[in-house]
């Protein structure tokens, strides 16, 4: 009993920082049906900015969350702009195939700057475990936690009680309607870019506390789970990419409790699978049915 | 007499919408029939149904062939376009970045059996399935003066071409019923009476029985032998065109309680 | 009659262009222009041909995004590497690529038939998925070497058997998309509905193309490992099926020539790159982002080469001269 809930807790931590991830996941994809997959690699970029800030300028916890946080925001902006607006109206292959490339950009760029070692990630926070009643928490679980929640609140916030939010919902049911009733597409979806991928540096940020090391790759893996985790929910909706970035994180160190981690990964493609024959849109995507 | 087609107690719901309630019909060898009723009647769900499209709630469909009837209900849209129900689309779905003689070679698909190995290894043979399909399709495009477009992609032609081509792929499947889901929608007046000549054309050259939703009544009285009208997914009125355009029911359902 | 004669001729004249090629490429080892270096490359361009062109029969022709073209690959890799083991000889290894096409055609109807009723992105990702546990299983199998992978596989694929090979499935999936088969394909990536309105069974067609993709797929994969007699699970993960879309989007969905164009160009991009050690992938990064923003549809959109189209254009342009 008490593995079992040692195993949730583990795998909360974890499915918050996929959940985080694919949070921005599901936002772009809401909103201009694009995998963006150099998601991961912005990710990378905040934990890389914690890295050098901390170390650097004796950055606090909080200070090195919330300046990752406006990196993250900055060069998804700077990415959409460069990148992705000039083919929106191109077939939606060649906007992933391009997506694809800033990602190997950014993956080999930072690898180029500043070697593909991997590093350690400053401790600022101090690890302390408790023990409660038998189940292991470290703090910076606590915090993981914590921040992760507090960060999916405050969207949630944004996409529901705020003028911007509604702009996105709108652009996300039907760009060219929301155009005529007055919405700037190019802010909506800059800013979709921005709240997206500011939570991947933090994300980035977390995981580095979390993990303890970073180097330039470190975004492919947990960016292709973190993509699954929102198609596991339903790709366009933002409590399915939290549902579905937790169940990732459960389902993996569940799995890996059992004995079975070399098979971890697979398990989890086949739960996938699975769940998308039973429910084609993912488990809060809405399936629609083709109008004959 | 076994009528060709018979529908029984046909019922399809959406959730708690009943689309189409207990619809009973049935078309004969031959005939020219119109499904008419307000819009959201429930017509082209009945369509749907009867094509294969979506499964019906309850209720049965029944073919009647050479070697006895064949139960529809339940089987997959190309299994019932094989056993010869053929139709066009209300918002047009040809094949649209593909020739007008793909888009009727497409439809002759099943109609004409290659080999993979011959296919691949470009045997002989298949040369002459190739040929015969491509004639018939030629044959078939001349009857409907499409013959210079042939190369055309289908995107490209004037919208009333389209829906003419729509046709010609249905008839490709060798249809024993051909249904047309407003043909006429978008036309103007004269593609109108071009397009009433044609369904004639089409009804007494292939021997085939048509059922044709549309809402332009000038055709539906001029074409039609019989006539059913669907309200609010239950069939409120049949018969013939006179008998339907005197009938006070069907007045009230098309101009509202007032009239 | 008229007809099966003329196409006799085309087909005899693409027939003397792959002998000519071939005679072409012979010479120029013997004459010493095309050193082992370039023959590397070449082998490796014709590998990714012919991955390239089957991905773009099940993405281009068929609509179906399939995102596990490795998975497919590993397994013809894999066939080849273990049957070769045991049965060194050349009959040994075509032995192994016909095992390698059976197990991806069981693999591709076991994925296929389940997988194939979702759509886009959802399919696409569902294929990734089932790639990566085919992936995940060789990597903990002891009869394909673990994660460490194979070695010392027997080299019985040369550049001649490679060049043949490419020819042969290029052949086969050309002839099929230029055939009833191929029209019923592509119609259900026009309009499913449609085309299950004219008789077409949609489902039937859309695992035709993703079995027959993934057999040649499995072949791209024997050879592969039998030329560079290395093989490992990682070389088959993610990133290569990525790698073989990357062929496809750049020349073009829906254009075989394409494939082979955007083939030719990375194998040599790749190839010139090498000396510039870590630069290598951001340059290669830059040219695929301005590529795709300059040139959307892919290097060729849908054009296809016809030697049909070329031969008949001047006798047109006669007539009207005339």
């Amino acid at each position: 009993m008490d593995t079992l809930f040692q195993q949730i807790i583990n795998g909360l931590s974890l499915g918050s920082i996929y959940a985080l991830l694919a949070l921005g996941y599901t936002m772009v994809y809401g909103i201009i049906k694009l995998i963006n997959f150099a998601h991961g690699d912005i990710y990378m970029l905040g934990a890389f900015w914690g890295y050098y800030v901390i170390n650097t300028w004796h950055f606090n916890f909080i200070s090195a969350l919330l300046s990752a946080m406006v990196v993250g925001a900055a060069s998804g902006v700077i990415i959409e702009y460069f990148a992705y607006r000039p083919l929106r109206h191109s077939p939606r292959i060649t906007a992933l195939i391009t997506a694809i490339g800033v990602s190997f950009f950014l993956e080999n760029g930072m690898s180029y700057l500043f070697s593909s070692n991997t590093r350690d990630f400053p401790q600022i926070i101090k690890q302390v475990n408790y023990h409660i009643g038998g189940v292991l928490i470290s703090n910076i679980q606590v915090l993981i936690l914590v921040t992760a929640c507090a960060l999916m609140v405050l969207l949630q916030l944004i996409i529901k009680k705020t003028k911007m939010g509604r702009a996105m919902r709108a652009v996300s049911v039907d760009a060219d309607a929301a155009e005529l009733v007055g919405i700037n597409i190019n802010w909506t979806i800059s800013f979709t870019f921005a709240l997206g991928s500011a939570l991947a540096g933090a994300a980035g940020v977390l995981i580095g506390l979390y993990y303890n090391s970073i180097d330039p790759l470190m975004g492919m893996t947990p960016g292709i789970k973190a993509f699954v985790a929102a198609v596991l929910g339903g790709i366009g909706s933002v409590p399915g990419a939290s549902v579905g970035g937790f169940l990732i994180g459960i389902l993996e160190t569940f799995v890996q409790s059992i004995g079975l981690s070399a098979y971890k990964d697979a398990v989890v493609y086949f739960v996938l699978i699975v769940i998308l024959l039973i429910l084609p849109a993912g488990i809060f995507g809405k399936n629609v049915k083709e109008k004959v | 007499m076994n009528k060709l087609l018979q529908v029984t107690h046909l019922v399809k719901n959406f959730g708690g919408l009943n689309a189409v309630a207990d619809v009973s019909m049935h078309l004969d060898n031959n005939e020219l029939v119109a499904l008419i009723g307000p819009n959201g009647a429930g017509k082209t769900t009945l369509f749907n149904l009867l094509t294969g499209v979506i499964p019906a709630t309850s209720g049965s469909i029944v073919l009647s062939g050479d070697h006895g009837t064949y139960p529809l209900n339940g089987k997959r849209a190309y299994k019932i376009a094989d056993m010869g129900l053929s139709r066009t689309f209300q918002n047009i779905r040809l094949f649209k970045n593909l020739s007008v003689l793909d888009n009727v070679l497409i439809a002759m698909t099943s109609k004409f059996k290659e080999g993979f190995i011959p296919t691949i290894f470009r045997f002989p043979s298949y040369y002459k399935t190739e040929q015969q399909l491509v004639e018939e399709a030629q044959k078939l495009l001349a009857i409907f003066e499409l013959e210079k477009d042939t190369d055309v992609l289908a995107k490209n032609l004037p919208y009333g071409t389209q829906r003419r081509l729509e046709i010609v792929r249905a008839l490709a499947t060798k249809p024993q019923i051909l249904f047309l889901d407003e043909p006429a929608a978008g036309m103007n007046p004269e593609e109108t009476a071009n397009l009433t000549e044609l369904i004639l054309k089409v009804q007494h050259q292939f021997h085939i029985t048509i059922l044709l939703i549309e809402h332009d009544m000038s055709l539906v009285m001029s074409l039609a032998q019989r006539i059913y009208v669907l309200d609010h997914g239950s069939l409120l009125a049949q018969g013939t065109p006179d008998e339907i355009k005197t009938n006070p029911a069907v007045i009230k359902a098309y101009l509202g309680e007032e009239a | 009659m008229i007809k099966l004669k003329a196409n006799f001729k085309y087909n005899v004249i693409w027939f003397l262009i792959m002998v000519a090629g071939f005679y072409l490429m012979n010479t120029l080892i013997l004459v010493g222009v095309i050193d082992s270096f370039i023959e590397n490359m070449l082998v490796t361009i014709g590998i990714n041909i012919i991955l390239a062109t089957g991905l773009n029969l099940i993405i281009g022709f068929a609509g179906q995004f399939s995102l596990g073209h490795a998975g497919f690959m590993a397994i013809g890799a894999y066939a080849t590497a273990i049957v070769t083991q045991t049965n060194s000889t050349p009959a040994g290894f075509y032995i192994s690529i016909l095992v390698g096409i059976v197990v991806a055609i069981i693999a591709a109807l076991i994925v296929g038939i389940p997988t194939l009723r979702l759509r886009g992105d959802y399919l696409a990702i569902a294929t990734m998925g089932a790639a990566e546990i085919i992936r995940i299983i060789i990597n903990n199998l002891k009869i394909t070497g673990g994660a460490a992978g194979m070695f010392n596989i027997p080299q019985f694929a040369d550049w001649p058997t490679v060049y043949i090979m490419v020819c042969v499935t290029t052949i086969i999936i050309v002839n099929f998309i230029h055939s009833r088969a191929g029209r019923a394909v592509t119609s259900v990536r026009e309009d499913e509905i449609a085309a299950e309105a004219m008789g077409i069974n949609v489902t039937k067609w859309k695992l035709a193309a993703f079995v027959l993709g993934a057999s040649t797929a499995a072949v791209a994969g024997s050879l592969h490992a039998s030329y560079l007699q290395t093989i490992a699970p990682n070389d088959f993960g993610i990133m290569e099926s990525i790698s073989i879309l990357i062929i496809v989007v750049l020349g073009g969905v829906g254009s075989i020539t394409g494939t082979f164009v955007a083939a030719v160009v990375l194998g040599v991009l790749d190839t010139v790159l090498q000396n510039f050690g870590t630069l290598r992938m951001v340059i290669y990064a830059v040219a695929l982002v301005l590529i795709m923003i300059f040139k959307p549809s892919g290097l060729l959109g849908t054009w296809e080469l016809s030697i049909k189209q070329l031969w008949r254009r001047p006798k047109r342009k006669e007539r009207v001269e005339s």
